[in-house]
Formats: structure tokens, C-alpha cells, sequence
């Protein structure tokens, strides 16, 4: 595990909250609810546009073990991490940082949460997509947080993977299988990950170098950050496009992802083109906040897709 | 039967005394923790009468 102690025991907020004073809310904080509402729509995505028909009592359950799963993942990545969140300005008000949860109650509450997920999805749905949701949480923790994040610029390319996983999780909670039209969903998650982390890293470029994390921006500098982010976007707006062209989608969603992805092109060459100053960092902020608009723009027209035809 | 203390045994400490606050704070997580066991036991009788589907009801009375 990370060594929190040094800088945790000198704040005062640790000696006045010892092990067991946590409220609910800082168990809840510990889960990532931002990300958790970003898995659970797209994990709903998957769920909707699944062929097979699912009790929605079954898929609520499927649904609720997918976000707790998520949440579980993120308190065992804030219990790894939590030395690098202390010294990182985005972070450092987290739960155990600031003193309010002790490592070893984040750590048991998110192996206890890991395992009821899993178990719960498995029991009460079926188990490939418990397996499924296990490899992801595993992926995320292990994978992710212990092994790429500290030791590779590609930490966020192949970890992106883990928050691509839940729409096919969920797919394979309503089929019991895994199409192709959700490998799509987990490829557009994948490819849309890149452009959108490294644009948050090179306005927070310092925070990563000062927390030893080799993002992009620390190990290659900014310029070669900002060519990755345009060959990425390149990529993910045709990409985007693909569920229409395969016949998957309809040509509403083909019109909504082809306007968007004009957008997340424009905005990439915009972070490229503009380099040095406040206009270089309002672009990345610019590329950053349009991307998460963008994925959210593709799957809530794939979910209104799934009920109105010809979207 | 309590045990009576001899006049030379030593004092016993008190424990951990809990504040105020953290007595608010073990309290809400309680509630919190049987919350979700409630919810839990919910789940599980509602899922299986959705699994076993209609034919719950139909059985010789």
C-alpha cells in the first residue's frame, strides 16, 4: 500500500478523527458519485439497446451491482492512491487525505463492496456479467491504480479500458452475452478516454508532475500531448459515427455523433494550433468540458434510440 | 454476581470514551449500515418472486 501515514498524521483533522469517526457521507464520497452517475448512464445505455428483453426489477438490480461495483473500485483507487491525492490540489480534500477515513476502513469498505457487488450481480442476474464486472474492478484497481498509473505515460490508454467495461457489463446482464454493437459502446468510451484526460492534464500538468504521476504532459511534454489528443480525436469521431453506419443506430444518432465529433475535431486542432498562454489553457479547458458533453450527447441518443425509431 | 474490588487493585481505565459527536457519527453509520441490510433482504424477496414469475400463484389450495 501507498504510505499515507507521514502526511496524515501531521493534520489535524486526522488526530480529531480517528478510525470508526467517518460519517455516511464520507463513505459515500469514497465511492466517486461523479463517475459512478457516468457509469450508470452508460451502463444504462447497454442495458436499453441490449436484443434481449429484461425485467426491470432484474435490470434495476443489474443497474444498482454495476454502480456499487464502480464505487467500490473508486475507494479501493482513493485507498492506493491516497498519498499522491494528498499532495495533488484536485484531490487532496478526499475523504482520506483530509483525515475523515482511515486506509484500512477505505480499503475493507471497498473489498466489502467489491465482493457484495459481484456476488449480488451473480446470484441474482447471471454470471457472465458478474465476471465481467469482477475483471473490470480488477482491471481498474490492479491494473489501473497499482500497476500503469505510477509507471507509464499509456496509464490512461489502457486503463480507460476499465471505464469502458459497463455498457457491455450491463449488455451482458440483459442477453447473457456480448455483442458486437456493445464492443462498439466500449470502444467509443475507450478512444473518447485519451483526448479527454490529457486535456485536464495539460492544465493540471503541475499537479501530476508534483505527485510523481507520469501523465502525457510530465513525460513527453505538452506539444507531443497535444498531437496524441488530435490522432485520438481523429479517431473517435468516425469511430462515433460507426454504430450508424453498421446499422446498429439509427440517422438521428448518426447526425447527433457526426455534428458532436465536428465539434471534438475542431476543438482537438484548437488545443493543437494554440500553445502558449491563457488561450492554450482556456483550449484544453474548452476541449475538456466539450468532451464530456460530447460522450454524453451519444449515449443519450442511443438511450432515445432505444425507445423512438429512426434515432 | 459482580465482583467486589479488593483495596489493593489497581484502578481500571475507563476505555475509549466517545464525544458527543462521534456518538452522532457511529449512530448515522449504524442507520446507514442497517439501511442497506433491509434493503438487501428487499431485493432478494423481490427478485425471486420476479424469477419465479407468475406461477408463484398457481398451486393446489
Amino acid at each position: 500500500m501507498s504510505d499515507v501515514s507521514v502526511s496524515m498524521d501531521k493534520s489535524p483533522a486526522a488526530a480529531e478523527f480517528a478510525e470508526g469517526m467517518a460519517s455516511p457521507g464520507d463513505f459515500l464520497a469514497l465511492l466517486k458519485p461523479r463517475v459512478m452517475s457516468l457509469v450508470v448512464f452508460t451502463a444504462l445505455v447497454g442495458l436499453v439497446r441490449a436484443p434481449d428483453h429484461v425485467h426491470p426489477v432484474i435490470a434495476f438490480t443489474a443497474l444498482l451491482c454495476i454502480a456499487v461495483g464502480a464505487g467500490a473500485a473508486g475507494a479501493l483507487n482513493m485507498w492506493w492512491d491516497a498519498d499522491i491525492d494528498a499532495v495533488m490540489s484536485r484531490t487532496r480534500r478526499r475523504p482520506i487525505p483530509s483525515g475523515r477515513v482511515t486506509p484500512r476502513e477505505a480499503l475493507a469498505f471497498g473489498l466489502t463492496l467489491s465482493f457484495f457487488s459481484v456476488g449480488v450481480l451473480g446470484l441474482l442476474v447471471n454470471v457472465l456479467s458478474a465476471a465481467l464486472l469482477a475483471f473490470t474492478i480488477f482491471f481498474y484497481v490492479v491494473i489501473y491504480t497499482m500497476w500503469l498509473k505510477r509507471s507509464t505515460p499509456q496509464n490512461i490508454v489502457i486503463g480507460g479500458a476499465a471505464g469502458a467495461f459497463p455498457p457491455m457489463v450491463a449488455w451482458a446482464a440483459a442477453s447473457g452475452s456480448v455483442g458486437m454493437e456493445s464492443l462498439l459502446l466500449v470502444a467509443i468510451i475507450f478512444f473518447w478516454t485519451p483526448p479527454h484526460f490529457w486535456a485536464l492534464a495539460l492544465f493540471r500538468a503541475e499537479d501530476y508532475a508534483r505527485a510523481g504521476v507520469p501523465m502525457l504532459p510530465v513525460t513527453a511534454g505538452a506539444d507531443e500531448t497535444r498531437r496524441q489528443i488530435l490522432l485520438y480525436t481523429l479517431f473517435l469521431a468516425p469511430l462515433a459515427v460507426s454504430p450508424t453506419l453498421l446499422g446498429y443506430a439509427g440517422l438521428g444518432y448518426g447526425i447527433v455523433a457526426s455534428v458532436t465529433g465536428l465539434g471534438m475535431v475542431w476543438l482537438a486542432y484548437q488545443v493543437y494550433r494554440i500553445r502558449t498562454g491563457d488561450a492554450a489553457v482556456k483550449a484544453s479547458r474548452r476541449l475538456f468540458g466539450f468532451s464530456i458533453l460530447y460522450l454524453f450527447l451519444l449515449f443519450a441518443t442511443l438511450l432515445v434510440g432505444a425507445f423512438v425509431p429512426g434515432i | 454476581m459482580a465482583k467486589v474490588k479488593g483495596p489493593t487493585e489497581p484502578e481500571r481505565p475507563d476505555g475509549v470514551v466517545l464525544s458527543e459527536e462521534q456518538r452522532r457519527r457511529r449512530r448515522a453509520r449504524s442507520i446507514a449500515i442497517a439501511s442497506v441490510l433491509g434493503f438487501l433482504v428487499l431485493l432478494f424477496y423481490v427478485v425471486t418472486i420476479v424469477k419465479l414469475g407468475p406461477n408463484v400463484l398457481n398451486r393446489p389450495l
